[in-house]
C-alpha cells in the first residue's frame, strides 16, 4: 500500500483538479473568516449574472470551537477548500466525486451518501439547498445549491463545495487526531498548528477585552454604514467591514458576553450590513458590467 | 389496443422523508390525468429510490374514442341563408346539415365528429405540468431566476408508451429511454424498455423496490448477528430513512470499545441514531452491546474499509462525549441555577431562571412534596451543560442521569429525567406521582406564560410547541390521576384549552363529539378533569338505554323554553301552587330522586316529563303560575345539567 498523501498533497491535488476544469484558483482571503462563504470570492461573485468559476482554501475561525488543542478533532480554526461553480453544470454530482478520486479514495471500496442539508447563513441573508456528503459516515463535504444571497435571488444558480481538509487528510491517513497527520513530510499538523489553536483558545475565551470588542464591533459598523452612504461605489472596503463585525460578534460570542436576548439584535445589525453591501455591489456591477467580465477573463 | 406505461423522473438525491408523500401525490395527480382524458388505465405502481420516482400503469388506450355530438341550428322556417351560416359555423357545407322535428317545429342539425387524440400526444402536453406540480415541503431552482422548480434537479426522463417514447422536455432535460444505475455500481446511461426496466436496473446496482431494499436489510442484519445472542434495538423510522436513503442496502456490522458502555446508554443511542444512523445493538438481556450496525449504499465492504472509517468516526463522536461528560461534573447542577439567568426561555417571557422559580412556587401550589420542589428547582439546569448543548434532543434525560450520579434522590433523578414527558399521545407518561407533578407543573407554566405574552399557536404556527404541551397537560391530569383544577387563565387560554380537552376526548379517548361537548358544557364544566372523564363514561353508558334520548330531546325543549321565556330566577319554586296531576307528579319524582344518581332516575323520571309536556301549559296566562311551572323546569335543568348539558345531545328527533 502506498504512503497515503499528506495534508498539503491533498491541498494540492484539490486545487490542480479543480484548476483542470476551468477553476481559477485563489488564495486565501486575508480577513478573519468564519467560513469559505464569506470571502468576497464567494459571497459577493455569486451575486448577478456573469459565470465565475473559483477555487481556494480558507482558513475558518470559530473561536468557540476551540479546545486549547486538546480536542483531537476540534478546531478554533481549520481549513476549507471552498469551490464555486457558477451556474452548477449537469453533471456536478459527478464531477465532485472525481474530485475524491483525484486524492485517492477508491469509491468502490467505500460508501458514499448524500444527505439532506439545507445550509443558511442569517447574518448573510443567504441560504441554499444541498447535502452534507457522507464518507463511510464521516461527513466530508457541504454541498449546496446556492439559492439566495445577501437577500438577493441569484440569477445563476452556483454550486458550492465545501470540503472540510482537515477531516478527509485524517481520513486519508487514518489518523485518529488531526494533530497526529502529516502536513508535509515529516512535520505533524501539530507542530504547524497546535500554539495557534492553544494561544487563540486562550485569548478567544480568557483574555479579549470585552469592552474593547464592542467598541470596534461599533466603530466596523460605522464605518460599513458611512461608505454605504457616501461611496456607493467601494463596496469591497464596505465589505470588509461586515466581515471584521461578524468576527467580533463571533469572539464576543466565545466570551460569553452576548446574551440570548441581545444575540438577535446583533445578528440583526450584521445582516442589515450584509444586505446593504450585497445591494451595492448589484447597483455597481449593473452599472459597469465590463468591470467584472475583465475580471474573469 | 391496450397499452403499458412507465414515467421515471431521475432526480439528484431527494431527502428520504419526503419521497412516500410524493409518490402518492404523483400516483393520485396521474390518475386523475388518465381519468379526466378519458384514456382508460390505472396506476399500477409508484416506486422510488432517492435518486428516481418511477411509475407504472396499464390498460392506457392508444388514443381517445372518437366522439359525436349532435349540434342544433336554426329553426327550417329560418330559411336557407340562416342554414347556411350555421353550416359554416360547423365548418361543413348545408347540404350536409339533417333536420329534426321537435315539438316547437323543424330546426337544422349537424353531427359534428371529433376524432380522438392520441394518448402519447396528451401525456406529451401534460406531464410537464404534472410532473411539475408534484408537492414538496421545500423546492430549489437550478437553472437560473425564474426557472422550473422541484426538490433536487431533474437529470434524466425515462417515458414509454408501450414501446414509443412520450416526447417532452423538462428543464432543459428531453425525455428518452435511457436511464441511470447506481452511481458506483452502475452504468450512467443504460438504454431500457418497459418490459426490461427493472432487471436493467437491478443489474446496474438499483433495487427499485422500496419493500426489498427493507426486506434486504434486515435479512442481511439478522444474519450478521446470528448466533451471536445480539439483536437490534427496532427502530422503524431508522429504518424507513435508511431504506429511502440508498439504492442498494448492504448492512455492515461495527464495534466500538467497551469503555464507552459507562457513558450513559441514551447518550450512546443518540449519538448512533441521529448522529451516525445506525441502528444499537442489545444483548439477550436488554443491555446495550459494544456493537452497531452501519447500512452502505453499495454492495460490500471487501476491504474492511466502510467499517473500519465508520468505527473510526464512532469512537471520536463517543470521545466527545466523555469529554462533555468529564467537563460538566465539574459543576453539579445545583451550582448551575444562576446560570439560568442568562439562558432565555422566550425573549417576551424572560430565563429559564424565572421559569424556574415560577414552576417551584406551583409545585409548591399543588402540594407538592420535597422531592418534587428539588427536582423543579434543577429540571432546567441541564440546559448550561455541554452535553445538552452538544445533543439537545437530550435535555432532562441528561439532567436526569448527572442528578443522579451527583446524590439527588432517586425520585429528584427521575422527576428531572421524566420533566418533559409525554411528547405526544403515543408517548409515556411520567411513573409516579411527583414526577408527574413536576412534569405538569412546567408544561402548565409555559401555556400560562407564553398566552400572557400572546404568544398563541395559529393554523400551523406552533414555534412553541404549545399544542403538545398543552396534550400532555390533559394526558397527566386524566391518565395519571393527578388533581388539578385550570385557573389563572386568560379567554384565549381557556379556548385553547376547551378545544384541546375536547380533542383528547374526542379523536384520542373515541368519545362521541356530542357527548364531550355536552359534558364540558355541564355547570361542572372542564375545570377537573377526572370529573370530567367520569361524567363523559357515565354518559356514554347511558346513551343506549331507550329512556336516554328521549329524555335529552326533553331537556333540549326545557332549555329553549327557558330561553324563549327570558326566565329569570327570582322566586324560588312554590310547592304549594303546583297543580295536582302531571306537574305536581313531575315535582315528587323529581324531589323523590333528589341525590340519587343519574343512572337510576332516568327511566322514572322519562314518562312524568312526557306526560307534564302532553297535559301542562307552559305558558299559562296568569304571570304567577307560567313563572312557577318555569321554576320548576329550571330546577330540573338545573339539577341534571352537573353532569352533562343534555340539550346538546344530538337525537333524532333533533337532528
Amino acid at each position: 500500500m502506498s504512503k497515503p498523501p499528506t495534508f498539503q498533497e491533498t491541498v494540492f491535488a484539490l486545487k490542480k483538479y479543480w484548476s483542470d476544469r476551468g477553476c481559477i484558483i485563489q488564495e486565501p482571503y486575508d480577513v478573519e473568516v468564519g467560513a469559505g462563504t464569506m470571502a468576497p470570492e464567494t459571497f459577493l461573485r455569486v451575486l448577478g449574472p456573469e459565470p465565475y468559476r473559483v477555487a481556494y482554501v480558507q482558513p475558518s475561525r470559530r473561536p468557540a470551537d476551540g479546545r486549547y488543542g486538546e480536542n483531537p478533532n476540534r478546531l478554533y480554526k481549520h481549513q476549507q477548500l471552498q469551490v464555486i461553480l457558477k451556474p452548477s453544470p449537469a453533471d456536478v454530482i459527478d464531477q465532485y466525486l472525481g474530485s475524491l478520486a483525484a486524492i485517492g479514495i477508491d469509491l468502490h471500496k467505500h460508501d458514499i451518501k448524500f444527505e439532506e442539508d439545507n445550509w443558511e447563513a442569517p447574518t448573510l441573508g443567504a441560504w441554499g439547498i444541498g447535502w452534507q456528503v457522507m464518507l463511510d459516515g464521516l461527513e466530508i463535504t457541504q454541498f449546496t445549491y446556492f439559492q439566495q444571497c445577501g437577500g438577493i435571488d441569484l440569477d445563476l444558480v452556483p454550486a458550492e463545495l465545501t470540503y472540510g481538509l482537515e477531516r478527509i487528510s485524517a481520513f486519508l491517513q487514518n489518523a485518529d487526531s488531526v494533530y497526529d497527520m502529516d502536513w508535509a513530510p515529516g512535520v505533524r499538523y501539530s507542530q504547524v498548528r497546535f500554539e495557534d489553536e492553544r494561544q487563540f483558545s486562550k485569548y478567544n475565551f480568557e483574555l479579549a477585552d470585552v469592552q474593547m470588542l464592542w467598541q470596534l464591533f461599533d466603530l466596523h459598523e460605522k464605518e460599513c454604514q458611512r461608505l454605504l452612504k457616501t461611496a456607493p461605489d467601494v463596496v469591497l472596503p464596505a465589505y470588509d467591514q461586515v466581515l471584521k463585525c461578524s468576527h467580533i460578534f463571533n469572539l464576543l460570542d466565545s466570551r460569553g458576553a452576548i446574551s440570548v436576548t441581545e444575540r438577535v439584535g446583533v445578528i440583526g445589525r450584521v445582516r442589515r450590513l450584509a444586505l446593504g453591501v450585497a445591494e451595492a455591489w448589484m447597483k455597481q456591477s449593473a452599472a459597469n458590467p465590463e468591470a467584472n467580465k475583465e475580471a474573469v477573463a | 389496443m391496450s397499452l403499458p406505461f412507465l414515467l421515471e423522473i431521475g432526480t439528484e438525491e431527494i431527502p428520504d422523508w419526503m419521497i412516500v408523500p410524493a409518490l402518492n401525490n404523483l400516483q393520485d395527480m396521474f390518475q386523475v390525468l388518465l381519468d379526466q382524458h378519458a384514456l382508460g388505465g390505472l396506476v399500477n405502481s409508484v416506486r422510488a429510490t432517492p435518486r428516481r420516482l418511477v411509475l407504472r400503469a396499464d390498460g392506457l388506450l392508444d388514443r381517445q374514442a372518437d366522439s359525436e355530438e349532435l349540434v342544433s341550428g336554426p329553426p327550417k322556417s329560418a330559411g336557407a341563408g340562416a342554414a347556411s351560416g350555421f353550416a359554416k359555423k360547423m365548418g361543413t357545407s348545408p347540404d350536409q346539415l339533417a333536420t329534426q322535428s321537435t315539438a316547437k317545429g323543424d330546426y337544422y342539425v349537424f353531427t359534428k365528429r371529433t376524432q380522438g387524440q392520441a394518448a402519447a400526444s396528451i401525456l406529451a402536453r401534460e406531464l410537464p405540468h404534472l410532473i411539475l406540480k408534484i408537492q414538496w415541503p421545500k423546492s430549489m431552482y437550478w437553472n437560473g431566476k425564474g426557472s422550473e422548480r422541484f426538490i433536487r434537479p431533474i437529470r434524466w426522463l425515462v417515458a414509454l408508451l408501450g414501446s414509443a417514447v412520450v416526447p417532452f422536455e423538462i428543464a432543459g432535460v428531453q425525455s428518452g429511454t435511457s436511464t441511470a444505475g447506481h452511481r458506483l455500481l452502475g452504468k450512467s446511461s443504460i438504454l431500457v424498455t418497459a418490459s426490461d426496466f427493472d432487471e436493467q436496473l437491478r443489474t446496474n446496482g438499483v433495487i427499485l423496490s422500496a419493500d426489498e431494499r427493507r426486506a434486504k436489510i434486515e435479512t442481511e442484519i439478522a444474519a450478521l448477528l446470528e448466533g451471536k445472542g445480539l439483536h437490534i434495538k427496532p427502530d422503524p423510522d431508522l429504518l424507513h430513512t435508511l431504506v429511502y436513503i440508498t439504492e442498494f442496502p448492504t448492512p455492515i456490522l461495527g464495534s466500538f470499545d467497551r469503555q464507552y458502555l459507562e457513558l450513559p446508554q441514551e447518550v450512546l443511542v443518540t449519538v448512533m441514531r441521529h448522529h451516525q444512523k445506525y441502528f444499537s445493538v442489545q444483548d439477550a438481556s436488554g443491555n446495550l452491546a459494544p456493537h452497531f450496525i452501519a447500512v452502505m449504499n453499495t454492495n460490500a465492504d471487501p476491504d474492511g474499509l466502510v467499517r473500519h472509517g465508520n468505527e473510526r468516526v464512532l469512537r471520536a463522536r463517543f470521545n466527545d462525549a466523555r469529554f462533555f461528560w468529564q467537563q460538566d461534573q465539574k459543576k453539579k447542577l445545583a451550582d448551575r441555577i444562576e446560570d439560568l439567568k442568562s439562558v432565555t426561555f422566550q425573549a417576551k417571557v424572560g430565563s429559564y431562571y424565572e421559569k424556574t422559580q415560577r414552576v417551584v412556587e406551583l409545585v409548591k401550589q399543588l402540594g407538592g412534596d420535597k422531592h418534587a420542589q428539588r427536582a423543579a428547582l434543577l429540571c432546567k439546569t441541564d440546559l448550561t451543560t455541554d452535553m445538552v448543548k452538544e445533543f439537545t434532543d437530550l435535555q432532562g434525560i441528561i439532567g436526569g442521569i448527572y442528578a443522579s450520579v451527583q446524590g439527588e434522590s432517586e425520585e429528584v433523578a427521575g422527576a428531572i429525567y421524566e420533566h418533559y414527558r409525554p411528547i405526544g399521545m403515543e408517548d409515556w407518561l411520567p411513573t409516579t406521582p411527583t414526577r408527574l407533578l413536576v412534569a405538569l407543573a412546567d408544561k402548565w407554566d409555559t401555556l400560562v406564560s407564553c398566552f400572557n405574552v400572546g404568544l398563541i399557536p395559529s393554523g400551523s404556527r406552533d414555534p412553541f410547541a404549545l399544542r403538545r404541551a398543552a396534550q400532555g397537560v390533559v394526558r397527566i391530569i386524566v391518565e395519571g390521576k393527578v388533581k388539578f383544577r385550570f385557573s389563572n387563565t386568560n379567554d384565549e387560554l381557556r379556548n385553547f384549552m376547551r378545544d384541546r380537552i375536547e380533542y383528547y376526548f374526542r379523536d384520542v379517548r373515541g368519545f362521541a363529539y356530542d357527548e364531550v361537548r355536552a359534558c364540558m358544557a355541564s355547570t361542572s364544566g372542564w375545570i377537573d378533569l377526572i370529573d370530567l372523564e367520569d361524567r363523559l363514561k357515565r354518559v356514554q353508558k347511558l346513551r343506549p338505554t331507550p329512556d336516554f334520548e328521549p329524555i335529552a330531546a326533553s331537556f333540549k325543549r326545557i332549555k329553549n323554553i327557558l330561553k324563549q321565556a327570558e326566565f329569570q330566577l327570582t322566586h324560588a319554586l312554590d310547592v304549594g301552587s303546583l297543580e295536582q296531576g302531571p306537574e305536581r307528579d313531575l315535582f315528587d319524582e323529581y324531589q323523590k330522586s333528589l341525590g340519587q344518581p343519574l343512572e337510576s332516575r332516568i327511566g322514572p323520571l322519562r314518562p312524568k316529563v312526557d306526560l307534564f309536556f302532553d297535559k301542562v301549559l307552559v305558558n299559562a296566562p296568569d304571570p304567577a303560575i307560567r313563572r312557577n311551572r318555569l321554576a320548576l323546569l329550571h330546577s330540573l335543568l338545573q339539577e341534571f345539567s352537573t353532569i352533562a348539558d343534555f340539550s346538546e345531545i344530538v337525537t333524532e328527533k333533533t337532528s
